[in-house]
């Protein structure tokens, strides 16, 4: 509600539609340009897959075989598309450095250029979801309160109720979700990487994704509000045990041996 | 416990200490005899506000003060309450963005609190006598002479009442007494319904369609992917419903598509819809809504205690306190290519029961 | 002692101060002036562990008043409406008026969160502060005569403590308890028999229903603080009665009891405390969130959240269920949820465990004196090493209670948290009772050490041959006195088998294994013989001791 409209009269709304508005005039001017200008696209098209091929060949073949069709340490990508590609490049899981229950995200050694390419190559390789548009992950016409709920019977049982991550089998677990650039989120539901399952938008629709992201970035952003004080984590009545505990219990007591010391002695002359 | 009694000498000495009382204040003799006697209480020592009325001064002011600074924060306290909106929020270093009125008023509160439990310490350290005293203590145990006369006015009230003489008075009083908490019981009795089958039945029904959680819209087997994971209510049941609760909590699906040939358990497979298949998503265990679906390994892990299922190999058991396997929901296609159920879940859903068998 | 003096002849009365004549008056009625008499300048012993107790009494008085309070805005009903207050990640939201209210009073109400918040940190900290209190009791002996039955209140206090956190918790109707609250309906359908008709009387028909809401809010408000009030009442007359322990010292005795009077010092110590402890929880409750139900958002059985756990008092019994293997036993159309159903009956077990104890040291002892002397942990290696084995074994109940957060902050795999409870469930305990009765004895032995042979001075002398030494400092009769204080038991006997005429006589198997438990307190391998004063005499004259 306030923050809604706070969000519309934020600074960076006038660049968002500004943004939006170039979206649509390129895409107009797409339908509308000669077809000439339609092979040169084709053709910048073919550049970059064949880049994409040659920074596959060094960061990637070793694992998911030369042509992307998967081998003993790596799956197959045929068909995984370029969301999945701009996921696992851009939070720095793949390359995976070492085997373990899971890869975790790491710092990103790729320039968005170079995932670009290297996602126009896996996407040659088959067909799959495409990276997402701002339009579709961007807060404009998100309904926060449905996202709550979707994230309540779609996410929370993994990642915690305002997405602070959580354990699952034998050492794998739900990161956190904070910091995570909505774009990647929308990814990660389209996609399913590692053992998230996938929520295709013919079960998550477009739509229900853009209300998650806004949610997340309502409970579990940079500047979410904790009405109460220390957020202690997000994770529930454990911390705030070891919380009343430490500090609760613990001030008092050292309030009590206050109370209950003798008082200093003069000193004898 | 137990009428042995041990026998006295096994029993430690009664301390020497307790024999030579000294009186308080008395300052120990080192005794030749005993070196371990107690040499009683160490004299009183004054403090610098017993001896230097600066310094008593000094501690009035400092408790005045800490009484003074209690009324403004108090006086903070009202300020604050009036002063700043509900819904303002602050940023305080290193606490976060936080409400400010909970912030403003919980330290003015604790202040004006803290400040009148300081300063009335501190009085009674620095300006009350600081002098121990002693008391004595008493047995807590009654004389023999007073536990005499107990027993005896007893006696001679039982014997006045005749309760051990007129048995029949004594037992239909008991017979009363002990039938009467009944109606209290039976009056508990419509605190429910009996359970009849109703643990045994949801709301599936064959032919019932499966519909997305999260669309409101009818699932096609299409829709349906390897690897996603989708949840699903049965048809005709809405959130506005009054009955939503109660019936969600035993009806709740959860669907998942997983390669045919990866499917080991062969009733799973025939139960399948080309792999679709479609677990109650309340756990066996206690009934946490279980759905922390691993993709690659088709294992499905409770949050609440751990349960681990392997919904390849009809939803068993593999860790954790879960008694026994996810009901299956038996699935096919309708003409339409909808989803729907075949029947209902064919033995109960969630946690187990006496009745389960 | 001017009260004493106070006349109660009516030609002085009119001339007495007005503060006299309202006292007289309730005196004519209330007897006051005797109740004073012996409690006006009642005396107390200092120490900051006997204040924990008051922690526990000013917390419970803070609980009762904020929650007074919260019930004038908290509507216990689970009708379903749609949300419309302020916070917007929820808005339009299906939620029960319970929980709709419990937003209300967070958000709408001013100053509401903060009384909600105080609520709740008070009664972590009152149960925390239980804990502690029992276990200092536990350690310094202060259960033994003639304290046992206020043991117990103590202990029952203690347990509807718990009861009366978790309905409380439960109350906002959020998903965080709502799933507490199933999982509780999952434990009471695991009794064997009766377990479904149990759960069915209890939410009114199925689970969740639309009654478990306004039943727990009178079991929350009315019942369980109507029975602990009464206890808490009880409790604090069995101290006042038995005057309060002290530990041993200089003039000291079992016969004394050596503090500060009641009237005025004890008055403006209890009293400041009372606000100090108020103060501190307020100033918590403006910096630290708790239990913020806006995140978690209203009760539905088909949605979850990971880091599902109760409240901290719970916990233990979280690890129990956490960690027990998933049998369950089917026959004759019947079914033993024998998962569920023994860490149900494990979880009054733990307590009752520590809450009989003292019964059986005082059936081991046969001691049947008053005790008012505390005793030092390491001078009873027995039962403070059993005191520590039970903690143990409730930390690592408490651990597995919270093994999924334990595995993603410390990078573990889940499944070896819970084996390693599963195991350390048995083993920790021995372990834990065996150190610290070895730490115990140690220490005894440093005791006497100490007494025979004095205090380390740090002070290293260089004797003429060259050999460096560390001069000993005698202790002060104070100190001798101190460490000599207490009382060690020798153990029991089973006593002749054969009576004067030389016929055998039986021996009861539970005398047997009295004498086996008395050797195994009080032998030689569990107490280090105290110094005697002949030890003491023949080292300190015996030769020139350095």
């Amino acid at each position: 509600m306030k923050k809604l409209s706070a969000r519309r009269r934020h600074p960076l709304a006038a660049v968002v539609v500004l943004l939006l508005a170039l979206a649509c005039t390129g895409g107009l001017y797409v339908l509308l340009a000669p077809t000439s200008e339609a092979k040169a696209d084709t053709t910048a098209q073919s550049l970059a897959i064949d880049e994409g091929k040659k920074l596959y060949a060094v960061g990637c073949a070793s694992c998911h075989g030369t042509g992307g069709q998967g081998t003993t340490d790596g799956p197959s990508l045929v068909g995984v598309g370029a969301a999945a590609v701009d996921f696992q490049v851009g939070t720095g899981r793949m390359p995976a450095q070492q085997p373990g229950a899971q890869v975790p995200k790491k710092k990103n050694i790729y320039s968005q250029a170079e995932i670009d390419q290297l996602a126009a190559y896996i996407s040659s390789l088959g067909a799959g979801p495409n990276v997402p548009t701002e339009a579709q992950y961007g807060p404009e016409g998100a309904d926060i309160a449905k996202g709550g709920e979707l994230f309540r019977t779609n996410c929370a049982q993994c990642h915690n109720f305002t997405g602070k991550g959580g354990a699952l089998t034998h050492g794998k677990f739900a990161p956190d979700l904070e910091g995570v650039s909505p774009k990647h989120i929308y990814e990660a539901m389209q996609t399913g990487p590692q053992n998230m399952p996938s929520f295709p938008d013919t079960t998550l629709s477009e739509q229900n994704k853009q209300d998650i992201i806004a949610y997340l970035d309502a409970v579990n952003g940079e500047d979410t509000e904790s009405p109460g004080g220390l957020e202690l984590g997000g994770l529930g009545p454990v911390s705030e045990g070891l919380f009343g505990w430490i500090f609760g219990l613990g001030s008092l007591i050292a309030v009590a041996v206050w109370v209950a010391a003798r008082t200093a002695k003069a000193k004898k002359s | 416990m137990s009428s042995q009694d041990i026998p006295e000498e096994n029993l430690p000495a009664e301390q020497s200490a307790g024999h030579n009382d000294h009186g308080h204040g008395a300052v120990g003799v080192a005794d030749e005899k005993n070196p371990f006697a107690d040499p009683g209480l160490p004299p009183h020592e004054h403090r610098i506000q017993d001896i230097d009325e600066r310094a008593a001064r000094r501690s009035e002011r400092t408790v005045a003060m800490m009484f003074v600074l209690s009324m403004l924060a108090t006086v903070g306290f009202i300020v604050s309450y009036v002063a700043i909106p509900h819904d303002r929020t602050i940023y305080v270093f290193p606490i976060g963005h936080i409400n400010a009125l909970n912030f403003a008023l919980g330290l003015t509160l604790g202040a004006a609190l803290f400040l009148i439990g300081a300063g009335a310490v501190h009085w009674a350290r620095t300006l009350m006598s600081d002098e121990e005293l002693a008391d004595e203590r008493h047995p807590i145990e009654a004389e023999p002479e007073v536990k005499a006369k107990v027993m005896a006015d007893f006696k001679q009230g039982a014997k006045e009442s005749a309760l051990g003489r007129r048995k029949l008075i004594r037992n239909t009083m008991f017979g009363a007494l002990a039938l009467f908490p009944l109606s209290g019981v039976m009056l508990l009795r419509d605190l429910g319904p009996l359970p009849g089958t109703k643990l045994r039945h949801t709301l599936w029904s064959k032919g019932k369609l499966l519909v997305n959680m999260n669309t409101n819209e009818p699932l096609r087997a299409s829709d349906v992917a390897v690897g996603s994971l989708t949840f699903a209510k049965p048809e005709g049941l809405e959130e506005h419903d009054h009955e939503f609760q109660t019936e969600i909590a035993k009806a709740a699906l959860m669907i998942v598509r997983i390669q045919p040939d990866d499917i080991k358990d062969k009733r799973e497979l025939e139960w399948s819809h080309e792999g679709i298949v479609a677990y109650s998503k309340i756990c066996t265990h206690v009934g946490c809504p279980i759905s922390l679906y691993e993709q690659q390994t088709h294992h499905v892990l409770c949050p609440c205690h751990q349960s681990t299922f392997d919904l390849s190999d009809g939803a068993r058991v593999i860790f954790g306190p879960a008694g026994h396997a996810l009901p299956q929901l038996r699935i096919g296609v309708n003409d339409e290519g909808y989803l729907e159920a075949l029947g209902d879940f064919d033995e109960p859903v969630g946690p187990a029961f006496w009745e389960r068998g | 002692m001017s009260t004493e003096t106070t006349a109660k002849d009516s030609r002085s009365r009119e001339k007495a101060p007005a503060g006299e004549r309202v006292a007289d008056w309730a005196d004519g009625r209330l007897g006051i002036y005797s109740l004073a008499k012996a409690n006006m300048r009642k005396i107390f012993p200092d120490h900051w562990s006997f204040m924990l107790g008051e922690v526990c009494l000013y917390s419970f008085i803070i609980i009762i008043l904020t929650g007074v309070y919260l019930t004038l805005f908290f509507h216990p009903s689970m009708n379903e409406v749609e949300y419309h207050g302020s916070y917007v990640p929820l808005q339009g939201q299906l939620m029960s008026e319970a929980f709709n209210s419990t937003m209300h009073i967070s958000f709408d109400v001013r100053g509401g969160l903060l009384i909600r918040q105080i609520h709740h940190w008070a009664a972590l900290i009152f149960l925390a502060g239980m804990f502690v209190h029992m276990m200092r009791v536990f350690f310094t002996g202060a259960f033994r005569k003639p304290r046992e039955v206020n043991w117990l209140f103590g202990f029952l206090l203690f347990v509807l403590g718990m009861f009366t956190g978790f309905t409380g918790y439960s109350l906002p109707d959020d998903l965080l308890s709502g799933t507490g609250v199933r999982f509780m309906e999952g434990a009471v359908l695991s009794v064997p028999i009766v377990g479904t008709y149990l759960s069915f009387f209890l939410f009114g028909g199925e689970f969740p229903g639309g009654d478990f809401v306004a039943r727990f809010y009178s079991i929350h408000v009315l019942l369980l603080p109507g029975i602990m009030l009464g206890l808490v009442v009880a409790h604090l007359i069995l101290v006042f009665y038995h005057k309060h322990t002290q530990f041993a010292g200089p003039g000291k005795s079992n016969k004394n009891v050596v503090g500060m009077p009641l009237l005025p010092v004890y008055m403006a110590k209890a009293g400041g405390f009372f606000f100090l402890v108020f103060g501190v929880i307020a100033a918590i409750s403006a910096i630290a969130s708790i239990n913020p139900i806006w995140s978690m958002g209203p009760y539905r059985p088909d949605q979850v959240s990971t880091g599902a756990q109760p409240d901290w008092y719970m916990g233990f019994s979280e690890g129990l269920i956490r960690v027990m293997p998933g049998w369950e036993i089917n026959f004759w159309g019947h079914t033993l949820v024998l998962g569920v159903f023994i860490p149900l009956v494990i979880f009054p077990l733990v307590l009752v465990a520590i809450a009989v104890y003292p019964f059986i040291e005082s059936w081991v002892t046969g001691d049947k004196r008053e005790h008012h002397i505390l005793d030092r942990p390491r001078n009873v290696p027995t039962r403070t090493a059993f005191g520590v084995a039970w903690i143990t074994w409730y930390m690592v109940l408490l651990i597995g209670g919270g093994n999924d957060l334990w595995a993603t902050h410390f990078h573990l795999s889940i499944n070896a948290i819970t084996w390693f409870v599963r195991i350390a469930f048995f083993v920790a305990p021995v372990l834990a009772f065996v150190i610290t009765k070895r730490i115990c004895l140690g220490l005894q032995r440093r005791d006497k050490d100490k007494v025979l042979h004095g205090r380390e001075s740090g002070i290293i002398k260089r004797l003429p041959h060259g050999e460096f030494i560390e001069v000993h400092e005698p202790l002060s009769q104070d100190a001798l006195h101190t460490l000599t204080a207490h009382e060690q038991y020798v153990p029991a006997q089973i006593g002749p088998t054969v009576d004067e005429n030389g016929v055998e006589r039986k021996v009861k198997g539970s005398e047997k294994l009295r004498a086996k438990l008395s050797e195994a307190y009080y032998g030689e391998e569990a107490q280090i013989p105290k110094p005697t004063v002949e030890e003491y005499k023949e080292i300190t004259s015996g030769h020139g001791h350095h």
